[in-house]
């Protein structure tokens, strides 16, 4: 296959007519072209939607309470719950196959009064009694100081970690956050720590205007007793907290006397099907990119065998001399085989260094630009799987297309082809 | 070496077929010179190429040096081909992107053979037929009867028992014919048998035994006195 004659007959077959070869050469080229260029902005779709998710864990679950809508053992419809402490150690218990339980309790909301006092500076923050787990399904950046920990947590300290934008509102220009207190809602709290956040569906801002306090010390400094008003919850990995999520439910609703069929006595937000949702959506797109690149390609894959049926056409009177000479049918079949394979691969391999050589550039401009949080297109990328299948593409199609052509070239007998003129 | 019996083959022609060859029985020992003669469309390409398994008869029997061929593959017989047989065609037939000696050595190629060796055999019957110092020359830089002897060098490379020429001088003027028939009386002369399909009685002549064929069948197979080509130039 790889001595010297065969690539020099191949090379001479190919440049005995740059033009045409060229032509043909652009079919397969463009097909591997436009296949690689879709798939990677494809891929910069799915990056960009995806930055929206920031560096949130997926395979979570959110829940928190709302009103039982149906009467259950003697108590009525409409009745008020709250989650209670103990509901974590038993779901943990019950539900196997849970990574993180956080359970949380807040202070302040959505248009909510000044309730946070440093000096004269004032404002009005969301405030969060966690545990330090809660990092870890939605990670915040500590740019001083520390996040809670477990000490923390059961010596039920009053240390606060404040984001960025409550830094700016409470403390001086340059002023050192770390060591100094905070009146939340009248009580004092040390902070230790300062965030910042990446960009959750663009309320990037919000995001850095939040305090986080140890879970304990929240629900003694406010009287919140064992009550939590919300979780989140993540599976292990390889788990799917879309599966485990009716068994946590079931376990909620057994410990708070709830109807197994009351839907709406917990309030809860599958992070992980959305997301799974998205993913759908990007493995479609992802398929139409392939069979749209492929059909291209085909059509290239066409233009190359009507080629090579041209040049067994016009090298049948040589054809019939080699075999005249003792070439076998498979040194006939394979020449023209390997030519059409060579011609694929080199024009698919231009297609793939061109395209791949334009993402560059793209991802060079974008990269260049002011980083825009909410951008729906990111790093557009092919990564070596795609362009090893474009390869394997390429081979089989090279062969598909020398095959006819082949099949042509030795079912002439050598004396019709010595008397072709 | 050769031996055929009741050779018959006939051409689909559309609806009516053309009954070429209508029964032949012809013997080649070795060593021997043969030129087959007659007009055209007396079958006299067609036995050839039977004979060099290009093509098949349709009934017959065809031994080359006691072997049957008959119903062979294409596979086999592009061995067989390859090396029992060396073609010369009236038209040559060299590749013409291809050297003077790669045009030789490609038989050989054929055969598996190592580029090395296969140059160093190829430049050797290249000087046989007196080209040597040609051996680069592409086909278009030579004249019709050094375009023959090339042809002639690669029919030999790969040592055939036997050569089968289909009017290797029709395409030449009498002087260069007479050159590439001396060229074959001398290769006949050390022992290889030598199968010549013509129809100048002058080149027929310059043979050990003319056979005459006519509407596909032989009607005279003679002995005769061989002229030297060399006489003649």
């Amino acid at each position: 296959m790889f001595n010297r004659d065969r690539w020099n007959e191949i090379l001479e077959a190919l440049t005995a007519n740059w033009f045409r070869t060229l032509l043909t050469a652009f079919g397969v080229f463009w097909g591997i072209f436009i296949l690689v260029i879709l798939l990677a902005a494809g891929k910069g779709l799915e990056n960009g939607v995806k930055q929206g998710f920031g560096d949130i864990a997926t395979n979570t679950m959110f829940m928190w309470t709302q009103t039982a809508s149906k009467p259950y053992k003697g108590l009525p419809k409409g009745r008020r719950y709250n989650f209670k402490i103990g509901d974590v150690p038993s779901i943990r218990e019950q539900v196997p196959g849970l990574l993180y339980i956080s359970p949380r309790n807040r202070l302040g909301g959505f248009r909510g009064a000044n309730n946070v006092v440093r000096g004269l500076n004032t404002g009005a923050f969301n405030v969060y009694g966690d545990y330090p787990e809660i990092i870890r399904q939605d990670p915040i950046n500590i740019t001083s100081g520390r996040f809670i920990n477990y000490g923390d947590i059961d010596d039920k300290r009053k240390v606060a970690v404040i984001g960025e934008g409550v830094r700016k509102e409470l403390f001086e220009e340059g002023e050192e956050p770390i060591g100094e207190y905070i009146k939340i809602q009248g009580v004092n709290f040390m902070v230790i720590g300062t965030y910042s956040k990446k960009s959750n569906n663009g309320d990037g801002e919000e995001g850095q205007k939040e305090i986080f306090v140890p879970f304990t010390s929240f629900s003694q400094a406010f009287n919140y007793g064992e009550r939590v008003g919300w979780m989140a919850i993540t599976a292990q990995d390889g788990k799917s907290i879309t599966n485990l999520k009716k068994d946590i439910l079931e376990v909620v609703k057994t410990n708070h006397t709830i109807h197994p069929e009351d839907n709406r006595a917990i309030g809860n937000f599958d992070l992980y099907k959305e997301f799974n949702k998205i993913n759908g959506l990007f493995i479609a797109l992802k398929g139409v990119a392939y069979f749209v690149g492929t059909l291209i390609l085909l059509s290239g894959i066409i233009g190359i065998s009507n080629i090579m049926l041209i040049v067994v056409k016009e090298r049948t009177k040589e054809i019939g001399i080699r075999r005249a000479l003792g070439a076998s049918p498979w040194a006939v079949r394979g020449q023209i085989l390997l030519e059409s394979i060579f011609l694929t691969i080199i024009s698919g391999m231009t297609g793939i260094a061109i395209s791949t050589g334009i993402i560059f550039l793209i991802n060079k401009i974008l990269d260049g630009s002011p980083t825009n949080e909410d951008s729906m297109f990111a790093n557009p990328s092919v990564d070596l799987t795609v362009v090893f299948i474009a390869l394997f593409i390429l081979v089989t199609s090279g062969l598909l297309a020398g095959l006819i052509p082949a099949q042509v070239a030795i079912k002439t007998k050598p004396i019709d082809a010595l008397r072709t003129e | 070496m050769i031996e055929i019996k009741d050779l018959h083959k006939s051409y689909k022609m559309g609806s009516n077929s053309l009954h070429v060859l209508k029964g032949i029985d012809f013997s080649v020992k070795e060593g021997e010179l043969v030129s087959i003669m007659g007009s055209s469309g007396s079958g006299k390409s067609t036995l050839l190429n039977i004979l060099g398994m290009l093509d098949e008869a349709d009934n017959g029997s065809y031994f080359l040096d006691g072997m049957p061929i008959k119903n062979l593959n294409e596979k086999i017989a592009a061995q067989y081909r390859n090396k029992f047989l060396g073609f010369i065609f009236q038209s040559f037939n060299l590749i013409n992107y291809k050297t003077a000696i790669d045009n030789v050595a490609m038989p050989l190629y054929y055969q598996g053979m190592k580029r090395k060796e296969r140059l160093e055999k190829a430049i050797h019957y290249l000087s046989k037929v007196g080209l040597a110092d040609w051996a680069t020359h592409h086909p278009n830089e030579l004249s019709g009867g050094q375009k023959q002897r090339v042809a002639i060098a690669r029919a030999l490379a790969s040592e055939p028992k036997v050569l089968l020429a289909d009017e290797p001088t029709g395409a030449l003027d009498t002087k260069t014919s007479y050159e590439v028939m001396e060229l074959i009386q001398g290769i006949n002369d050390e022992g290889k048998t030598i199968l010549i399909v013509t129809h100048e009685p002058d080149i027929a002549d310059m043979t050990k035994r003319i056979v005459n064929l006519k509407d596909g069948v032989i009607i005279d197979d003679t002995v005769v006195n061989q002229v030297k080509a060399t006489a003649n130039v």
